[in-house]
């Protein structure tokens, strides 16, 4: 195995380090904020121009759908909304370097993975509307359902990944998480088990700095990817407004484990630009001059000052992009305005798959209930 | 038919579910090679192999959560916690995760995930390690509660709980691990959520589950030497409760006392008997009384019998609920 040079690996990175959490040590990065094309000593790609036209897209689209459901909330179609704003390299790089057959574990912010899994935009937008509760067949694209209780999913993630291991299929496994759910005892036991059965999984924790009003300082001494070490397996620290870097230390994570070689624990340094959820409010906590500074850092525009630079898109590929998003959002904003409430009946559904007596007596007791007011003017339909 | 003890009829309904299903897979602290604490997985790894009987690193949440992972891939864990006690750092997968998940995939998916707890008293133990924590998972919807009573239950409901696609909480009588009983593996078994009679009587109902059944059947014994012919209900499952059958009991005793180890407050007790009440008002001669642990932790082994209910505590119940 490969853990004692990524061991060293890592120390060398910690000798580089300032000292305090958040200081940024040892990042790979392929592409600067200012588009400028880097090398890497371990880490490498080589996209076609159609290829990195794919991810311009991905980031656009999914950038676009998360402010239709930022304003979709404002005007009360939605409860809630987790905006992703600043983490689209992250989620897009990381999602696009899994395979059909791999299974991800999102938490409840990963609409752009989602996006890369192929799940339907609307699907998303059930459980923040408020009519289910997650609301997807999870083994349609392999992309389970949102996991709000933060670090849960870690674990479901490793026993998953440990049945592929069982199945000897060479699929792979990514868990997604944040600096927050970090501290969670959840995702430290996901790391012991991961390690000890050597599963088959990637845990991909996004560092967007802010746990809420929480920075990461309130989590962690140590940078985050060296945790890493001390379970045995590798941590790396990519620039997660770098989707090129995500991608390929994403890929080589996945291929890592589908080759047996175990667990690994990519850490994507990013921003969250926007406020934890709707309800939030970021001014009471963080300056927005963290904020500008991290707006230069832009995954969007980073990659379009790479894609003009090489001339490897046009004015024509930019406007066919920028009308896809819109009939996008259209449809998102159609979408939700037409998403019916429930049916009340349906609280007694899919409780139990085997059934359940006191699940039978109380929905026919509700419908009992109902139907009593049949005749009166506003009828059962209510 | 064979005669053997409740452990061995556990280890025996194991072994013949990894029989007949590949993907039913045996997980908790010390179960492969010890055999468990209480030996009830002896000889299952030798057997079936590191892969399908698997000794996890001490941590409970871990080992739910991947269970609940491994269900999701296609698998039929059986998750042992190794006592009561120890099940709470799992809580919050059973509850937020294990119980929600089937619904919230609006039925896509199904956790066949069965979690074995030893529980309950009386065997002289250290804290944590005699507890009745059953009624804390019934209150959940999403979840089935059992608990066996005699050999033949723990090893047809054990069967019948693998086979299930629900959350099982399967909670073994620890103290009842070493009584004989008979087991017929070719037997037609009463559905699992079924309770049974298990000793027929005219004058007042007893309903149990788990080690106090065997407690309630000694308790009508010795009510009998006193001309009373007390009725013993085995529960034998706590989420759903059979209130058809206990009902039908009831109406024809008029009175009943339920007893069980938990702790009296909010226990199921409780539940059973305001459901009961409101089912069999006009049948009932006296209010529905309940014999159970006090509120307090549970005490040091040296007093447990004090605490726990015995012999005279069911008949003290049972002589006030007559004397309405």
């Amino acid at each position: 195995m490969s853990v004692k040079s990524t061991a060293a690996r890592s120390s060398r990175g910690g000798a580089k380090r300032r000292g305090a959490a958040g200081q940024v040590p040892e990042l790979v990065q392929l592409l600067t904020p200012e588009g400028e094309r880097v090398e890497h000593s371990e880490y490498s790609i080589d996209l076609s121009p159609e290829e990195l036209r794919g991810l311009y897209r991905d980031m656009v689209l999914t950038r676009r759908f998360d402010a239709e459901a930022i304003t979709l909330q404002r005007q009360g179609e939605l409860g809630l909304w987790a905006s992703l704003l600043g983490q689209e390299a992250a989620q897009i790089g990381s999602g696009r370097a899994t395979r059909p057959d791999d299974y991800v574990f999102p938490t409840y912010r990963e609409h752009g993975v989602a996006w890369t899994r192929g799940v339907d935009p609307l699907n998303l937008l059930g459980m923040f509307r408020g009519v289910n509760n997650g609301g997807w067949d999870p083994n349609t694209n392999n992309f389970q359902l949102y996991t709000i209780v933060i670090g849960s999913q870690t674990l479901h993630a490793t026993g998953y990944a440990m049945g592929v291991a069982k199945d000897g299929a060479d699929s792979a496994v990514i868990a997604y998480f944040g600096d927050g759910a970090s501290s969670q005892g959840d995702v430290a036991e996901a790391f012991t088990f991961s390690a000890v059965y050597n599963a088959p999984v990637v845990f991909f924790c996004q560092n967007n700095q802010w746990a809420i009003s929480e920075p990461t300082e309130k989590q962690t001494r140590v940078p985050l990817y060296q945790r890493a070490a001390g379970f045995g397996f590798p941590g790396v620290r990519v620039d997660g407004n770098d989707v090129l870097a995500v991608l390929a230390v994403t890929r080589a994570a996945l291929e890592r484990a589908r080759s047996g070689g175990g667990p690994t624990l990519v850490e994507a340094f990013t921003y969250r630009m926007g406020a934890h959820t709707t309800s939030d409010d970021a001014s009471r906590y963080r300056l927005d001059t963290e904020r500008q500074e991290w707006e230069a850092k832009d995954p969007i525009a980073r990659l379009k000052a790479y894609l003009d630079n090489e001339k490897a898109a046009d004015d024509a590929f930019y406007a066919e992009v920028e009308a896809e998003s819109d009939a996008l959002a259209k449809r998102v904003r159609e979408g939700v305005r037409a998403m019916p409430d429930p049916d009340p009946m349906t609280i007694f559904d899919n409780v139990y798959a085997d059934g359940h007596a006191l699940v039978d007596e109380e929905r026919a007791q509700f419908a009992a209930y109902r139907a009593s007011f049949a005749d009166t003017q506003e009828g059962a339909v209510r | 038919m064979t005669a053997m003890t409740l452990a061995k009829a556990i280890n025996s309904s194991l072994r013949t579910a990894m029989e007949s299903d590949p993907k039913v897979l045996v997980m908790g602290e010390d179960v492969g090679k010890l055999g468990g604490v209480f030996r009830v997985t002896d000889g299952l790894q030798k057997d079936f192999g590191e892969e399908r009987v698997i000794d996890t690193p001490l941590a409970e949440s871990g080992i739910v959560g991947s269970a609940i992972g491994l269900a999701l891939r296609g698998y039929r864990p059986v998750v042992e916690i190794q006592f009561d006690g120890f099940v709470f750092p799992a809580y919050d997968q059973i509850v937020t995760q294990l119980a929600k998940m089937h619904a919230r995939a609006l039925g896509k998916v199904k956790m066949p995930v069965v979690i074995r707890i030893p529980y309950g008293g009386g065997i002289g133990a250290v804290e944590h390690h005699s507890e009745s924590p059953e009624a804390l998972f019934a209150h959940v919807a999403g979840l089935k509660v059992i608990s066996p009573a005699t050999p033949s239950d723990a090893y047809w409901m054990l069967q019948q709980a693998i086979e299930c696609d629900d959350p099982v909480i399967f909670f073994e009588p620890k103290r009842r691990y070493w009584d004989k009983g008979e087991v017929d593996t070719a037997a037609v078994p009463a559905p699992l959520h079924r309770a049974l009679v298990a000793r027929e009587g005219t004058d007042l109902t007893l309903a149990a589950y788990g080690p106090m059944v065997k407690v309630c059947l000694e308790a009508a014994k010795a009510a009998e030497e006193e001309g009373r012919n007390l009725e013993v209900v085995d529960l034998r499952s706590i989420s759903p409760v059979d209130f058809d059958t206990l009902q039908a009991s009831v109406e024809k005793t008029r009175r009943l006392v339920v007893v069980h180890e938990a702790p009296v407050f909010f226990g199921s007790g409780a539940e059973i008997a305001s459901r009961i009440t409101e089912r069999c008002f006009y049948h009932l001669e006296a209010p529905v009384l309940r014999v159970g642990g006090f509120h307090s932790p549970y005490p040091p082994a040296r007093v447990e019998e004090e605490y726990l209910p015995g012999l005279d505590r069911v008949l003290d119940a049972v002589d006030r609920a007559l004397a309405f």
